[in-house]
Parts: C-alpha cells; structure tokens; sequence
C-alpha cells in the first residue's frame, strides 16, 4: 500500500495554555498594537496642522468612549510591553531564568503594567477636570 | 510559515470507546490519538476506561495496559520505564511529558494523551523525528579538538566539570524542541531548544575547542535567534534541566565576543 502523507500532530489545539507562552504572546500582541498605536496618535497630532476644523474632528474622534478606550489600551500596551522589555533585558543577562523567577517577575511585570496605567490613566483624567 | 490551525488531513475526529470490565472498580477514561497509516481515516481520539486499581501509578503503566489487555493496535515507543530513555515522551494532559515519570494521580480528570506537538506522525502516538535528529546531527555534537589526544584523558577542573551539569543530563526526549511555537512556526530553520541545549553542552566544555567555529554557525537569525525567551522548553522539560538558560548562555557568548 502506498504510504500517505502524514498527518501534523495537533499544539496550539492541545497544548495547555502556560504562563510562559501566555506572557509571551501578550509581549507580541501589545507590539504589534503599539506600532498601530503610532498610526493613532500621528492622525490626532497632524490633524492639528491641517486646520481647526480637522483638529476639532479629530478631538472628537478620540474623545468619544471608543476613542478613549482605543487609548487606554495602548496606554496598557506601552507599559506592559515597556516592562515586560526590561524583563527581557535581565533575562539577556542570563538572570532570572529558573522557573520559580519566571514566574515571579511575570507576575510583578503585570502588576507593574497594570499600576502603571491605572495611575497614568487617573492622573490624564485629573489633568482633563484641572 | 505560521500556520495555526491543522492541515485537512489532520483534523482529529471521534473514535471508538472501550468499556472496562464489569468487575472493575476505579475507572479512568484515557483519551489517545489515533492515526492509522494503512486506512484512509482521519486522525481520531479513541477513550479507553482503565481501572486504576489494576493498574500501575505512571501514564505508561496505563498505557501498556491499554495494548495488553484492550486494544494491541495501540502504538507508542517506550522502553526504560524510568525517565533516562526518553522515548515515552508524548503530551499528556497538555504538556510535554515522559509517560513514565508522570504519575496518573497528577492529572485531573480525564487523561488526554497525544503525540508531541507539531511534528509528522508515523502512527498513533509515534512522531517523526527526522527533522531533530538531522537538527542534532548538524551541530556536531562531539568533543573536536586539535591539541594531540594525550596519552590518557583528557584532564578537567572539579569547576569545568560543573559546567556540565545541568546539559549532560538530557535524554533528547524532544520534550522542550515540541513545546516552544517558535519551533513549532520555524522548526524547519530553527534548531530549537534541546539542539541549543546539547550545542551549548560542547561550547560549555573545558576539553572542546570548536567553541569559535560553533558560535560561528550559531550565530544566524533563525538558527538560533528564533528563541525569543518564550520558556515553554524550561516550563516542560521532565529532567528539570533548563534549555531556556542554555540558550541565553549561547546568546552571550556571541555578545561577549563582538
């Protein structure tokens, strides 16, 4: 009998979400968002060059809830790929790389991230009230 | 490529159930992939009741009891049954394990066996390793040295042994090489996280003096760059060892002599 062509063995379909992989895929996620984040922003500063009334739409494009949450995300996004970039430099140093260490500076770099844009999210909405 | 979702032809479907006994008293259902070479059938997951007290404490022991006593089609490789083989290596419960160092007591649940992850399968739970062992094979994985042998061996430091520790030990399970997506996504050009292991086992070793021409030929964006610290490899691997370290080590050599 002629040999078929064999099957893939299944992964991401079996494979148990890790920690590891987790935190890696986010890091992936929020640089992809980051580089898209920059499209964003470059549209909200240069609308101003093109005249008030392009500034004026843009303010309500990024004012309206979508608009705010598009930038609370990337705020999200800048600092967990900002923290979790530090983390990879002390691995790069070949640090912190037992498992007990992974774990716990994954740990302390999503807290890190998640206070980092709680309080640079609170102090924008201060700064917006005066 | 990245390719996430399955080839046609690798699509798992249901298969068959087989029921214990009616004497039996501890009942574990034991879910295993299928692939049958001589027939034109999709891969499936057949489930086999297994009654734990006749039944030995490790995955393996099920498993042999499964093609004893239920189904003698079922195919996988073993032969050590004491974790220094490396050939029961299959992903059971989700990861990567050696069947018979896990203990069917860890697992919750049903027990979902399947081949390691990503790679060709030759039947059943048997992958093909062509492609590591060819990855293996092109990192030279011996003592090169040009300095004449000496009349005895070759002498080591209590200290330049220990950097042996931790590499030495791996059995080549592929436990590590199947658990990290980015082999899974570049396996065909990068070498993986138990290649890595073993080439950083000669670059670590006082007698070796290929140390320039290794990191030579590591220094490649795929061959060894593709690592991107993800730490599935360290997470899975059922020796303990670390290959995620390993690599950072290689990583610096390179950096440390630039």
């Amino acid at each position: 009998m002629a040999r078929r062509e064999r099957p893939l063995s299944p992964h991401l379909q079996v494979y148990r979400p890790q920690i590891t992989s987790m935190l890696s895929i986010v890091h992936r996620m929020t640089g992809v968002a980051l580089t898209a984040g920059i499209l964003v922003l470059t549209y909200w500063l240069s609308s101003a060059t093109y005249g008030a009334e392009a500034f004026a739409t843009a303010q309500v494009v990024m004012g309206s809830w979508i608009g705010q949450v598009v930038l609370w995300g990337l705020v999200f996004a800048l600092f967990y790929h900002l923290s979790n970039g530090i983390r990879h430099m002390l691995w790069d140093t070949g640090r912190y790389l037992d498992m007990s260490s992974v774990r716990s500076t994954g740990y302390i770099m999503v807290a890190a991230a998640v206070i980092l844009t709680v309080a640079t999210i609170a102090a924008g909405y201060g700064m917006l009230r005066g | 490529m990245v390719e996430f979702n399955l080839p046609a032809n690798s699509k798992i479907t249901q298969g068959k159930t087989f029921k214990a006994g009616p004497d039996a008293t501890n009942i574990r259902k034991f879910k295993i992939y299928r692939w049958d070479p001589d027939t034109d059938d999709l891969p499936r997951v057949d489930t086999y009741e297994v009654d734990l007290d006749r039944c030995g404490p490790m995955v393996l022991d099920a498993l042999i009891k499964i093609k004893n006593e239920m189904d003698s089609t079922l195919t996988f490789r073993r032969s050590c049954r004491e974790g220094v083989c490396g050939s029961c290596a299959f992903n059971i419960d989700g990861t990567n394990t050696l069947a018979c160092t896990k203990a069917i007591s860890d697992i919750s649940g049903d027990v979902k066996i399947y081949p390691l992850p990503h790679l060709p399968v030759v039947k059943d739970l048997v992958p093909d390793l062509t492609l590591p062992y060819a990855q293996y094979k092109s990192i030279e994985p011996w003592l090169q040295a040009d300095t004449p042998a000496p009349t005895r061996e070759r002498l080591q430091s209590v200290e330049e042994r220990e950097k042996l520790d931790g590499l030495w030990e791996c059995i080549l399970c592929f436990c590590c090489q199947t658990s990290c997506p980015s082999y899974w996504w570049n396996g065909d050009r990068y070498l993986g996280p138990a290649i890595l292991l073993q080439s950083y086992r000669w670059i670590a070793d006082s007698r070796d003096e290929a140390t320039g021409k290794r990191l030579d030929s590591l220094n490649d964006p795929f061959r060894l760059y593709r690592c991107h610290t993800i730490m599935n490899c360290t997470n899975t691997c059922p020796k303990h060892l670390n290959p995620g370290l390993a690599i950072a080590e290689i990583k610096k050599s390179i950096a440390a002599r630039q």
